[in-house]
């Protein structure tokens, strides 16, 4: 299996990349670690004929602080993520998440940017993206701007992405120290995507949930931010009755397909068995 | 299609080649230099078969543009034997601990075992399992490979005077 032909470009800076992506038009694509890209390339799922590398970009790579904000750079891979002190530090969830995405070798290659910016459902970092209220950074020929992650995913595979567009970074204000946190997944196999799977990060006040934020994945077209789950959590001490209607509120907002991983039904209950579970998890270590 | 001219290092020796842009590494390997030790198993980024060492890292190479490692530092199979000519700990490992039956898996095995080993001399049976998560064997029930990884381990990590 060889994917199509294509004109290869290796720029050295964002603003290169975008001047090239200008010219070369719609059917030039950005490429990060290609491990969605060239799977797609040789299925002939994606036949661009221009692939402007983002490798060479030293400023998109590698996670820093911006005031009190974690900003991570596009292509930092999903392995620099594990890796990565400070972000086992103020946001470990991430790091939680990043460990049951694939396997050694893919997250060599596979970055954050590739993985949030595709539209794939089934990857597990844009639900993460958006339990954490993180936004997106992106440059085009006309500028920057910034999207809420909430706000990104349209449909498979279609996001506020506009062609010509190269999403420069990940901006996210860290949960305060002491929040409890899980990234549940079910998988049929170590290097699956998730049959489905729940990002939740909350925190507790005297015993009581005083926030708390939710993301599903792969059980719809897009990453799911559970908003009414997470309402109908706050201001509880996690008893059964709440956390059964939180469940539910969950449930009901997931559109799963029935494929190899399982029917609608059960991929449904299976994001509500992962929520449970994330919550036993996530309470358990914040400190009340 | 205009070729595209690559250079790296491979197994210690500078290497180039005309390429086109959408020519993978394995092919680039095995097809331009006649490095085939590295195999292709599954060509969807799944088996770990093609595994290679690309700047210190295990990379999957049907998943990687040739024209993407320029500039690269590679080791394959070919490039782990000792200078000496001897085996190297990890390849002494999967013969003394019968860690393969019809050996297709086994550069790739070898090399990503390579790899976890600099990261983590003394891996747990956990670590080794995870650590080759990305590899598949058809053969073994993975028993045996895991009790090579482990005698490699124990082996490199051997006082000085043991090995010489
Ligand atoms: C065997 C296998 C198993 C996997 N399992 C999982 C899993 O369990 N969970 C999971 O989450 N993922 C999984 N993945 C996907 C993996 O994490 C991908 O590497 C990742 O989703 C894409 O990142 P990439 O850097 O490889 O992107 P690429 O493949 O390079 O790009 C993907 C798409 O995003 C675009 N793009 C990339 N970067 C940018 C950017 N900075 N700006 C604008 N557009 C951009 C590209 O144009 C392309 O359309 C798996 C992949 C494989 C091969
Ligand atoms: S041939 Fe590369 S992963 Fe199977
Ligand atoms: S020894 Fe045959 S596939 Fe591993």
């Amino acid at each position: 299996m060889i994917p199509g032909t294509f004109d290869y470009h290796r720029p050295k800076s964002v603003s290169e990349a975008v001047a090239l992506l200008a010219d070369l038009g719609e059917d030039a694509r950005p490429l990060a670690g290609g491990h969605s890209l060239i799977p797609m390339m040789k299925l002939r799922l994606a036949v661009p004929r221009a692939l402007v590398d983002l490798a060479a970009i030293a400023d998109l790579r590698g996670v820093r602080r911006a005031g009190t904000d974690i900003v991570i750079g596009a292509t930092t891979t999903i392995a620099e993520l594990i890796a990565s002190a400070e972000l086992a530090v103020a946001l470990p969830i991430i790091r939680e998440t990043a460990l049951v995405i694939a396997d050694p070798q893919v997250r060599a290659r596979g970055t954050i940017g590739g993985n949030v910016a595709n539209g794939d459902p089934g990857n597990d970092l844009p639900a993460l993206m958006q339990c954490l209220g993180a936004s997106y950074q992106i440059a085009g020929h006309a500028g920057t701007r910034e999207i809420a992650a909430r706000a990104f995913y349209q449909g498979a595979y279609f996001t506020a992405l506009a062609p010509g567009e190269v999403l420069t970074g990940i901006r996210i204000a860290p949960p305060p120290a002491g929040h409890g946190w899980a990234y549940e997944k079910l998988k049929r196999k170590v290097g699956d995507y998730a049959t489905a799977a729940a990002a939740l990060v909350l925190t507790m006040r005297g015993g009581q949930v005083a926030s708390a934020a939710i993301g599903l994945t792969n059980v719809g077209d897009t990453p799911l931010f559970a908003e009414d789950a997470a309402r109908i959590l706050t201001g509880s001490a996690l008893d059964k009755a709440t956390v059964d209607r939180a469940v539910a509120a969950a449930e009901a907002i997931t559109s799963p397909a029935s494929d190899g991983r399982g029917p609608a039904e059960y991929r449904t209950k299976m994001a509500g068995v992962m929520l449970r579970r994330a919550l036993v998890r996530a309470a358990a270590r914040a400190t009340h | 299609m205009a070729k595209t001219h690559v250079t790296m290092t491979v197994n210690g020796q500078a290497v180039e080649g005309l390429v086109e842009p959408r020519t993978l590494l394995i092919h680039f390997l095995r097809e331009n230099l006649s490095l085939t030790g590295a195999h292709i198993g599954c060509e969807t980024s799944h088996c770990g078969a093609c595994t290679v060492d690309l700047d210190g890292q295990s990379v999957k190479s049907c998943t990687v543009f040739a024209v993407q490692a320029q500039g690269a530092d590679i080791r394959t199979i070919e490039g782990m034997a000792n200078p000496d000519g001897t085996l190297h700990a990890l390849q002494d490992g999967f013969r003394e601990m019968h860690g393969l039956q019809c050996g297709f898996c086994t550069p790739g095995m070898i090399l990503r075992a390579y790899r976890l080993l600099q990261e983590n001399p003394n891996p747990t049976e956990d670590e080794i399992r995870m650590g080759i998560s990305g590899n598949l064997c058809r053969c073994t029930g993975y028993q045996n490979i895991v009790a090579a990884i482990q005698y490699a381990a124990a082996k490199l990590s051997a006082p000085q005077e043991q090995a010489a």
